[in-house]
């Protein structure tokens, strides 16, 4: 047989292998093109998002009324005041943590169960592609449902709406944080029911420390509050609530929101390079 | 015969939890591919096939051994197999809930097509299997052969030098099955692709392999063409009897052959020389026997009775040398 055709398409970069075959083998066949971090990237996130349309939109129908009911609820207790902010601000974020953190968890856990991840570690893809294209379609998927909790509660318990334009950096930023920590814990646990579960338990807490009102809580139950990164979104959003609102304060909020996301997302890609090698 | 393709002498002892006993999945495996070349790896379950796919694909680092492929060591650079090969592997996980069109799509595009070739490779590949008609519906309600076939069409979005299918037609009627091969043959004649197919339907393997080893735990124990595999039984010819009912033993004939035949309910199994069979179809159809036999085929080997003759059906006793 001749020398093997190359597999390259016309336009895209093309590399030389630089391993020679042994005597008598002719030289090492030209390498396939690398998909690139940002198209791969892309091409991720729109399959996703396609898929969380077909498969996620009850899931977020959930997700909205979960935190549409707590806010009710809490009406009969809470009237007003700081506690009306944190419950507003809570329950929005956790419509992120529930699709970001719980589901993304569930997903990867699904995946790498499944056998799933073997279809990307067979591709040139860069594992940050993977991981970063998933967390993105998850985070934008919870955009309708914190933004209608955010709007519902806020008028549940006549807020000012002035500021509510701050989701467009809290959802994001929350989500790559939450996100991040979903993936690495899908990715990390040994099995798939500890993924899951380990997605629930996440997504409760953001729920309990979240929603409940930080001052009348015990000192490890606050601390527990601010070792979780949702915490960070849910005080960026509160403070957003003011007439006039500290702005300095809501950029650090945003801004550990952000370094989780980064470390998180980061931990994710590493743990998806580690379980798709074995 | 120039253009080695791989060469992968690997012991592998690993998998299975720490405590159980480790199981060589590959143990010592020499093999050479040539270009161009349909291989297949045959084996009963278990056998290490999927084990020493996945050491050819990168994705599992034998421990000790060399994977060469088209002139790169995939051990010390596990990340090029994705560059080289198209992998089919044995699970649809991460495309199910996409449509057959997306499916086909974003695996081009993480091959590193731009988006236009992508989506002019996934029309050509969609239109050659036939998968046209279904490309806007998910692979999730699919049924298992279409699922299949979308899976094999995305493998094959981006074309790839080397072509690994880890049971591709599973579950598949005869017309995917048809259009799978055809499209495995035309990447060969025109491109020169080499294909590994992993299965263990004989039959199919028969008619589209080059070349196949036969794999059992963790070790190849043939490796040939077809033809040359099945010189190995010789010229042994397989004798199907089945009985109405129970078989006549009273026949001395009849009793004769109980010993060498493998029986499954009212049928038997033998694999007879010539000069035998001629004897027993004799006996079973001329004498007091017929009144007994429901039916008889009489067969040249195939590659099931070598995969059975060599231990690749260890459990119903056949083994042979």
């Amino acid at each position: 047989m001749s020398a093997v055709t190359t597999g390259v398409v016309p336009g895209q970069s093309r590399e030389r292998g630089d391993t020679r075959a042994r005597a008598g083998d002719g030289e090492a066949a030209p390498l396939g093109p690398r998909a690139r971090l940002l198209p791969a990237l892309a091409a991720v996130y729109r399959a996703q998002l396609s898929r969380a349309r077909i498969a996620r939109i009850p899931l977020l129908f959930v997700a909205t009324f979960q935190s549409v009911g707590i806010m009710i609820l809490m009406r009969g207790v809470v009237d007003g005041g700081d506690a009306a902010r944190a419950v507003v601000s809570g329950s929005s974020v956790l419509v992120v943590a529930f699709v970001a953190l719980n589901l993304l968890a569930q997903y990867f856990g699904q995946l790498r169960a499944g056998g799933g991840l073997d279809h990307y570690a067979t591709l040139p893809v860069p594992p940050a592609a993977v991981v970063l294209g998933a967390a993105g379609a998850y985070a934008s998927f919870t955009v309708p449902g914190t933004a209608v909790t955010a709007v519902v509660g806020s008028v549940l318990f006549k807020l000012p709406l002035g500021h509510l334009w701050v989701l467009a950096a809290v959802i994001p930023l929350a989500g790559a944080a939450l996100s991040g920590l979903g993936a690495a814990l899908g990715l990390l646990a040994p099995r798939q029911e500890l993924a899951t579960l380990a997605g629930q338990l996440g997504m409760s807490a953001a729920l309990l420390l979240g929603v409940l009102p930080a001052s009348h809580m015990p000192a490890p139950v606050a601390l527990a509050r601010d070792l979780l990164p949702s915490t960070y979104g849910v005080e960026a959003l509160a403070r957003s609530f003011d007439a006039h609102p500290d702005w300095l304060l809501v950029a650090a909020d945003l801004g550990v929101c952000a370094a989780v996301g980064v470390a998180s997302l980061a931990a994710a890609t590493w743990a998806f390079r580690r379980a798709a090698v074995r | 015969m120039r253009g080695l393709v791989k060469t992968y002498p690997a012991a592998r002892a690993r998998r299975g939890a720490p405590g159980t006993d480790a199981v060589k999945a590959s143990n010592g495996i020499d093999l050479d591919i040539r270009r161009g070349e349909i291989f297949g790896l045959l084996g009963p379950n278990g056998a290490g096939k999927t084990t020493l796919v996945r050491q050819l694909t990168g994705l599992l680092r034998p421990d000790a051994g060399r994977v060469e492929l088209l002139g790169h060591d995939l051990v010390r650079h596990p990340e090029r197999a994705a560059r080289l090969v198209g992998y089919l592997g044995q699970h649809s996980t991460a495309l199910d809930e996409l449509t057959v069109s997306l499916a086909a799509e974003t695996t081009g595009r993480l091959r590193g097509l731009d988006l236009r070739t992508a989506r002019a490779e996934r029309d050509a590949v969609l239109e050659e299997l036939g998968l046209t008609a279904i490309a806007s519906r998910p692979l999730k309600k699919l049924s298992g052969g279409q699922r299949r076939l979308a899976c094999f069409a995305a493998a094959l979005v981006g074309d790839r030098p080397v072509l690994i299918l880890d049971e591709p037609t599973t579950g598949m009627d005869p017309v995917a099955r048809r259009a799978v091969w055809s499209a495995v043959d035309r990447r060969r004649a025109e491109r020169g692709a080499t294909v590994l197919l992993v299965t263990h339907n004989v039959i199919e393997a028969e008619t589209v392999l080059d070349r196949v080893a036969v794999l059992e735990s963790g070790r190849i124990i043939a490796c040939d063409t077809p033809a040359g595999l099945k010189q190995l039984v010789g010229d042994e010819v397989r004798v199907d009897l089945v009985w109405r009912t129970e078989p006549p033993l009273d026949v001395p004939e009849v009793a004769a052959l109980r010993d060498r035949a493998t029986a499954a309910g009212r049928r038997w199994s033998l694999r007879l020389g010539p000069a035998e069979a001629r004897a027993a179809v004799a006996a079973v159809t001329g004498g007091p026997a017929f009144a007994a036999l429901d039916d008889f085929t009489l067969a040249t080997p195939s590659l099931e009775d070598v995969y059975l003759a060599l231990g690749g059906g260890r459990t119903e006793g056949l083994v042979k040398g």
